[in-house]
C-alpha cells in the first residue's frame, strides 16, 4: 500500500475545504492509500483493516449463505474505514476527475462515521490501534497454544452477532440529570413488573403516584413515596436489599456471558481464551453500526458527491463523464435493491421537505391528497433536518418512519414478487404492490437483524446453557445449528440447549392435481435441539 | 438422426401412458438450445442483497479479486492437514473441497481446486417460504399492480454462469493436471477407497530400474557365469582347448571384451490400467441442475481415477439422447449443450460395440458411469437390460448416477434397475445412486463412494 501522490492530496484538501463550506464536519487529517489487487485480496477478508489479527479462514473461500441470498451480510470491500485518522482506498489509475468525486463520497463517509450517534462509542480511539494490539495479543497465543487459539477464534466467531450492541451504546447517552436512585429503578423495573407482575393499568398508577409525590415535594418526594411503598408491600426493602447483593446476569450477549459466566472459561488452564473471546467481541461491537446503517450511510454520501461536484469549479468538462458513473451508481434498478439510490432519494425527499417544511404537524394532519402535494410553508429548513437525521437515525428508523407513499409515487416504487407459475414451470417477476406500507416491510424485511437469542441461564439444568430464540417470523439456517452449538458448549464446558421455532410445510394436494390446486402452508412448532458431548439431538416441543 | 416426433407416436400406440406422454413431448420442445445469458432470470439483481453493493466496485470498478489460494497445492495440503487434525481434536471437519469453477476468460473453460469453508452462526434464513413463493424485492417503473414484468424458466434457475457446463471450448492438458490434484484432494481429504490391484496390463510410460542388461568391457557388476561363457568361447575359437572333456582354466587367454558386467536399465514396469467410460444424458430434460449436478461428479470420478492409476487412465466419453455418440474429450462432454429426447440403451449399446471392437476387455479395468435424471422412454428397460447385462460381464465396476428433477420419484431408470434384480445379484458391478437436484457438493462426493467402494 502507498499513499496517493502529492497531487492528488491536494485534490483531496480542496474537496475537504468545500465539503466543509457545505456544512460536513470532520476532523482535518485523513489518510489516502493506492491498493492494488493483491492488497485487496489480503484486505478484503479482513474488513479492509489492515491490522485485524490472522485467521486461518481468511486464507480460503468463504461460502455465504445459500442459494444467491447473503444471510451474512457484512461489507467487506468498504472504500473508507472508521478509523482515526479514517483510511481510504483506492485505484492506481483513476482520472481527476473521477477522484473528486470518489473523494466527495467518501467525505460523505467519513461525516457519516463522526456524527451519526450509532457510532458514538467508536469516536475516541483508533480502531487499527487497537486491532494491531489484538492482533499482537492473537500472535503471541498462538505461538503458546498452537492451533487451539484458533479453535476458539472460531467459536467465539460464530456467536459474534450475539452481542448487545445497543446496551454496549445505551450508558454513552444517558444524561446525568434523569438519572433516578437504583431504589426507584429497582421497584418499577424488577419488582413490579418481574416478581409481582402488576396488571398496566395499577402500574400507570404507580407512576403517577410517584410523580406526584415528587411534585409536591422535590427533596421527599421520594422518600415519602417509598414510606407508602413499605406500608404496602413490607418485602419490597428486604428484596432489593438482596437484588444489590446479586449480580446482574448479562442475558442478552452471548459472548459477554460466556466471558463472565463460564466456569470452563474461568480455570486456570484456560483462562486465556477470555482475551480471544475479549477480541471477538470488541471486533464485532466496533462493525455493528456500519451494517445498521449501510441505506443511510450510501445515500448521505451519494446525495454530497453528487451535489458538491456539481458546483466544484475543478472539475469543468467532465460533466458528461460524471453524469455516466454517477446514473450507474445511483440509478433505480427495475428490479433489485440499490442502497445508493434508495439512500440519495430518500435524502432528498428529507431535504424537500424540511425546505418545505412538511416535518410538522400541520403538514401530517392533512388527508387532502391535492392540499399534500400543494403544501409549502416556505420553513427552508432542509439542510438543518437533514442533519438531524443524518446524526440521529439508522437504517430501520430511516426506512420505518420516511418511506411513505408519497415517496414510492415519487419514483414509482414498488415490490417485486417472484412466483410460480406451476403449469408452464415459470417463475414470474410481477408487481406485487405499490402500497407503501408494503414496500417499507419489505425492505425492512431485507435489513440486516440478528437472530434475537436471550440466555435464560434460570433453565439450565444440571449446569447446561439454555438459550431461547425469540421467534420473529424467520427460522434460523438449520444447517449452521449444529457446529455453533459445538463451540457454545465447548466454551460453556457443559451441554447446551437452544429452543427456536421451525417451520413445518404442509402440502395439501388440491384434488384438481394438477391444476395448481397445491396449496402449502406454513406453520412453525417450538423445538430444543440440545448439544452433549457434541452429538446434536432435536426434541419438539 | 431419426425423426423424435414419428418415434413418440410408435411408442404411444405401444401403449405409453399418456402422462409420461405429455412429458416426453415436453422434453421434444426444448430442444432447443437454451440461451446461457438469461439462465439467472430477467433481473440478476432480484436476489442481490442489499449489502452486497459496495462502494470499491460501484465507484471504482473494482469487483472481487478472485481468491489465489486455489491452485497452491502447497496450501491445500497444509489446510487439509490442519482439517484432520480438527478431526483428531474432536471436532468436525470443516474443510469444503472440489468446488470446480470455470473462470469465464475468453471462454476457456478451466477446472480449479477451491478449498472454501462456511463461518456458521446463528442467522435467520430468509428462504423459508412457502413452495411457489420465490421472494421479494425493490422494483421501479412502469405497470400496474399484478402485472407480470419477466419469466424464467424453472429449470434453468441456480445456475451461476461460470459453473457447470456452459459454452466454450477448455484446454485439455490443463484440466488433465488439475483434475490430478483434485483427485489427490478427493482422496486424501474423503477417503475414497484405494484400488485393489487386479491384474497388471502393460503400460508403456512407465520405467523401473534393474541390473538387467549386460554389457561387456565394462560395467557394474561383473556376471561371472556369463563371463566364464564367454572367454570358453574365445579359447574354443583360438584353438586353446584341446581337450573340451578336460579343461585347464589356468591357461585361457582372457579378451577385455570377454568381461561380460551386468549394468542398470530402464525396466518397463506394469501397472493397473483402467478404461473409464463417461456416459450422460443430455436429451432436453437434462437441462439446468441436474446435468450440472451428473457433470460435476464425473468430473470428480474422472480426477479421482486419474489419480489412483497415477495418470494411467484412459477415457472414453459417451453422450446420449436417443442417440449416442462418442465425444473427443471432457470438455465437449461437459460442456454439450442439450438436446432430444432419452433412451438409455443407445449409450449402453454404443460402450458394448466399442470394447467388442477394441477387444478393450483383455487388456484394461473398465468402469462405466453413467449419469442421467432417470428419464427413458424406453419403458421397462426393455432394450436397456440386455444391453446392461452385456456390459457387466466385463466391467470392474459400473455406476449410475440418477439426479432427481424436484417433484419426481421412483423414476423409469430407477425402477427398470430395481426390477431387473441386478443391483442385488451383482452389487459388486453394479452400483446406483439417487440424489436430488438439489444436493450439495458433499452428497455428491458420498454418492462417489457409493459408487465406487
Amino acid at each position: 500500500m502507498e499513499l496517493i501522490n502529492q497531487h492528488t492530496k491536494e485534490i483531496m484538501e480542496g474537496c475537504k475545504e468545500r465539503a466543509r463550506a457545505a456544512g460536513l464536519s470532520f476532523t482535518d487529517e485523513s489518510l489516502e492509500y493506492i491498493v492494488t489487487n493483491r492488497d485487496l485480496i489480503e484486505l478484503s477478508p479482513k474488513v479492509m483493516i489492515p491490522t485485524l489479527y490472522d485467521y486461518w479462514v481468511h486464507d480460503v473461500e468463504v461460502l455465504r449463505g445459500k442459494g444467491e441470498y447473503e444471510l451474512y451480510p457484512h461489507n467487506p470491500y468498504e472504500t473508507v474505514i472508521n478509523t482515526r485518522p479514517p483510511i481510504s482506498f483506492y485505484n492506481d489509475n483513476n482520472p481527476d476527475w473521477l477522484n473528486v468525486m470518489i473523494f466527495y463520497h467518501v467525505l460523505g463517509h467519513i461525516d457519516f462515521f463522526q456524527n451519526n450517534l450509532y457510532f458514538r462509542h467508536t469516536w475516541e480511539y483508533d480502531f487499527t490501534g487497537q486491532a494491531l494490539s489484538d492482533k499482537r495479543v492473537i500472535a503471541k497465543l498462538r505461538a503458546e497454544k498452537g492451533r487451539w487459539v484458533d479453535y476458539i477464534l472460531e467459536f467465539a466467531r460464530s456467536i459474534d452477532n450475539l452481542v448487545a450492541y445497543h446496551d454496549e451504546l445505551s450508558p454513552l447517552f444517558k444524561s446525568p440529570d434523569t438519572a433516578t436512585s437504583s431504589r426507584l429503578d429497582y421497584y418499577f423495573d424488577v419488582f413490579l413488573q418481574v416478581e409481582k407482575k402488576l396488571p398496566v393499568a395499577e402500574y400507570l398508577k404507580e407512576v403517577a403516584r410517584y410523580n406526584e409525590a415528587v411534585l409536591q415535594d422535590k427533596e421527599e418526594g421520594e422518600r415519602v413515596f417509598f414510606a407508602e411503598v413499605t406500608t404496602k408491600y413490607p418485602e419490597m426493602e428486604a428484596h432489593f436489599a438482596k437484588s444489590r447483593n446479586v449480580k446482574r446476569v448479562e442475558r442478552r450477549d452471548l459472548l459477554r456471558f460466556l466471558i463472565e459466566n463460564s466456569e470452563f472459561l474461568a480455570r486456570d488452564e484456560n483462562r486465556w481464551m477470555r482475551s480471544v473471546l475479549e477480541v471477538v467481541r470488541k471486533t464485532s461491537i466496533f462493525f455493528q453500526p456500519q451494517i445498521r446503517t449501510k441505506i443511510m450511510n450510501e445515500g448521505w454520501a451519494s446525495y454530497w458527491h453528487e451535489k458538491l461536484f456539481l458546483v466544484d469549479d475543478r472539475i469543468k468538462g467532465h460533466e458528461v463523464d460524471f453524469a455516466r458513473v454517477h446514473a450507474g451508481v445511483t440509478s433505480m434498478p427495475r428490479v433489485g435493491m440499490n442502497p445508493y439510490a434508495l439512500g440519495m432519494r430518500l435524502m432528498y425527499q428529507l431535504k424537500d421537505m424540511g425546505d418545505k417544511g412538511r416535518t410538522g404537524y400541520d403538514f401530517h394532519r392533512l388527508s387532502d391528497a391535492n392540499q399534500r402535494k400543494e403544501f409549502d410553508a416556505k420553513t427552508e429548513q432542509g439542510d438543518d433536518f437533514l442533519f438531524k437525521v443524518r446524526s440521529n437515525y439508522c437504517d430501520y428508523l430511516f426506512i420505518k418512519e420516511f418511506v411513505d407513499q408519497d415517496f414510492t409515487n415519487r419514483y414509482d416504487l414498488f415490490v417485486t414478487g417472484k412466483r410460480l407459475d406451476p403449469q408452464r414451470m415459470v417463475w414470474q417477476y410481477y408487481v406485487k404492490s405499490r402500497d407503501a406500507r408494503e414496500y417499507r416491510d419489505m425492505v425492512l424485511a431485507s435489513l440486516y437483524h440478528p437472530p434475537h437469542i436471550e440466555i435464560a441461564p434460570e433453565r439450565g439444568e444440571d449446569g447446561s446453557l439454555y438459550l431461547v430464540h425469540h421467534f420473529e417470523g424467520k427460522q434460523l439456517v438449520s444447517e449452521y445449528i449444529a457446529n455453533t452449538m459445538v463451540g457454545i458448549e465447548y466454551l460453556w464446558g457443559a451441554p447446551v440447549q437452544l429452543e427456536t421455532s421451525e417451520a413445518v410445510i404442509e402440502q395439501t394436494r388440491g384434488t384438481a392435481g394438477k391444476e395448481g390446486g397445491e396449496e402449502a402452508d406454513i406453520t412453525w412448532q417450538r423445538v430444543v435441539y440440545t448439544m452433549k458431548e457434541k452429538t446434536l439431538s432435536r426434541q419438539v416441543l | 438422426m431419426k425423426d423424435l416426433g414419428k418415434y413418440l407416436e410408435e411408442l404411444k400406440e405401444k401403449g405409453l401412458d399418456p402422462e409420461r406422454y405429455a412429458r416426453y413431448l415436453d422434453e421434444l420442445a426444448v430442444t432447443r438450445d437454451v440461451p446461457t445469458s438469461d439462465r439467472r432470470g430477467p433481473f440478476p439483481n432480484f436476489s442481490k442483497s442489499l449489502y452486497s453493493w459496495q462502494d470499491l466496485a460501484v465507484l471504482q470498478d473494482q469487483e472481487r479479486v478472485p481468491n489465489p489460494y486455489q491452485c497452491h497445492m502447497k496450501a491445500l495440503d497444509e489446510l487439509l492437514e490442519r482439517d484432520r487434525q480438527r478431526e483428531k481434536d474432536g471436532f468436525p471437519r470443516k474443510i469444503k473441497v472440489g468446488r470446480l469453477i470455470k473462470p469465464g476468460k475468453g471462454g476457456k473453460g478451466k477446472i480449479v481446486v477451491v478449498p472454501s469453508t462456511e463461518e456458521e452462526k446463528f442467522l435467520h434464513d430468509p428462504t423459508i417460504r412457502p413452495p411457489g413463493e420465490g421472494g421479494s424485492t425493490g422494483g421501479s417503473g412502469k405497470g400496474d399492480e399484478g402485472e407480470v414484468i419477466g419469466e424464467q424458466k424453472v429449470r434453468e434457475t441456480g445456475e451461476e454462469p461460470g459453473q457447470g457446463p456452459g459454452q466454450g471450448e477448455g484446454e485439455s492438458h490443463e484440466m488433465g493436471a488439475s483434475a490430478y490434484e483434485l483427485g489427490k484432494v478427493l482422496t486424501e481429504q474423503f477417503q475414497l477407497p484405494n484400488l485393489k490391484e487386479k491384474g497388471k496390463k502393460r503400460s508403456f510410460t512407465r520405467y523401473i530400474y534393474d541390473l538387467t542388461d549386460r554389457n561387456r568391457g565394462s560395467g557394474q557388476v561383473l556376471d561371472k557365469k556369463a563371463t566364464l561363457r564367454k572367454i570358453v568361447e574365445t579359447n574354443i575359437s583360438l584353438g586353446n582347448v584341446p581337450d573340451p572333456g578336460d579343461m585347464d582354466p589356468t591357461r585361457f587367454l582372457i579378451s577385455p571384451r570377454d568381461k561380460v558386467y551386468r549394468i542398470f536399465s530402464q525396466e518397463k514396469d506394469y501397472e493397473p490400467q483402467a478404461m473409464v467410460f463417461f456416459l450422460r444424458d443430455y436429451s432436453g430434460s437434462m437441462a439446468g441442475k441436474v446435468t450440472e449436478l451428473v457433470a460435476t461428479q464425473h468430473v470428480m470420478i474422472y480426477s479421482w481415477l486419474l489419480y489412483q492409476y497415477a495418470g494411467q487412465v484412459e477415457s472414453r466419453f459417451i453422450l446420449h439422447d436417443t442417440e449416442a455418440k462418442e465425444v473427443p474429450d471432457f470438455d465437449t462432454y461437459y460442456n454439450s449443450r442439450v438436446a432430444g429426447g432419452t433412451e438409455v440403451a443407445s449409450a449402453y449399446k454404443l460402450v458394448n460395440e466399442i470394447v467388442a471392437k477394441e477387444n478393450l476387455a483383455a487388456d484394461y479395468n473398465i468402469y462405466v458411469f453413467h449419469g442421467t435424471d432417470g428419464d427413458d422412454w424406453d419403458t421397462g428397460g426393455d432394450k436397456s437390460i440386455p444391453e446392461l447385462v452385456k456390459i457387466l460381464s466385463y466391467v470392474s465396476r459400473m455406476g449410475v448416477t440418477i439426479a432427481e428433477h424436484a417433484g419426481t420419484q421412483w423414476t423409469e431408470v430407477a425402477r427398470y434397475l430395481e426390477n431387473s434384480g441386478l443391483l442385488r445379484d451383482k452389487p459388486d458391478l453394479l452400483r446406483l445412486d439417487v440424489m436430488h437436484e438439489d444436493a450439495e457438493e458433499s452428497r455428491v462426493i458420498e454418492g462417489i463412494k457409493k459408487l465406487i467402494s
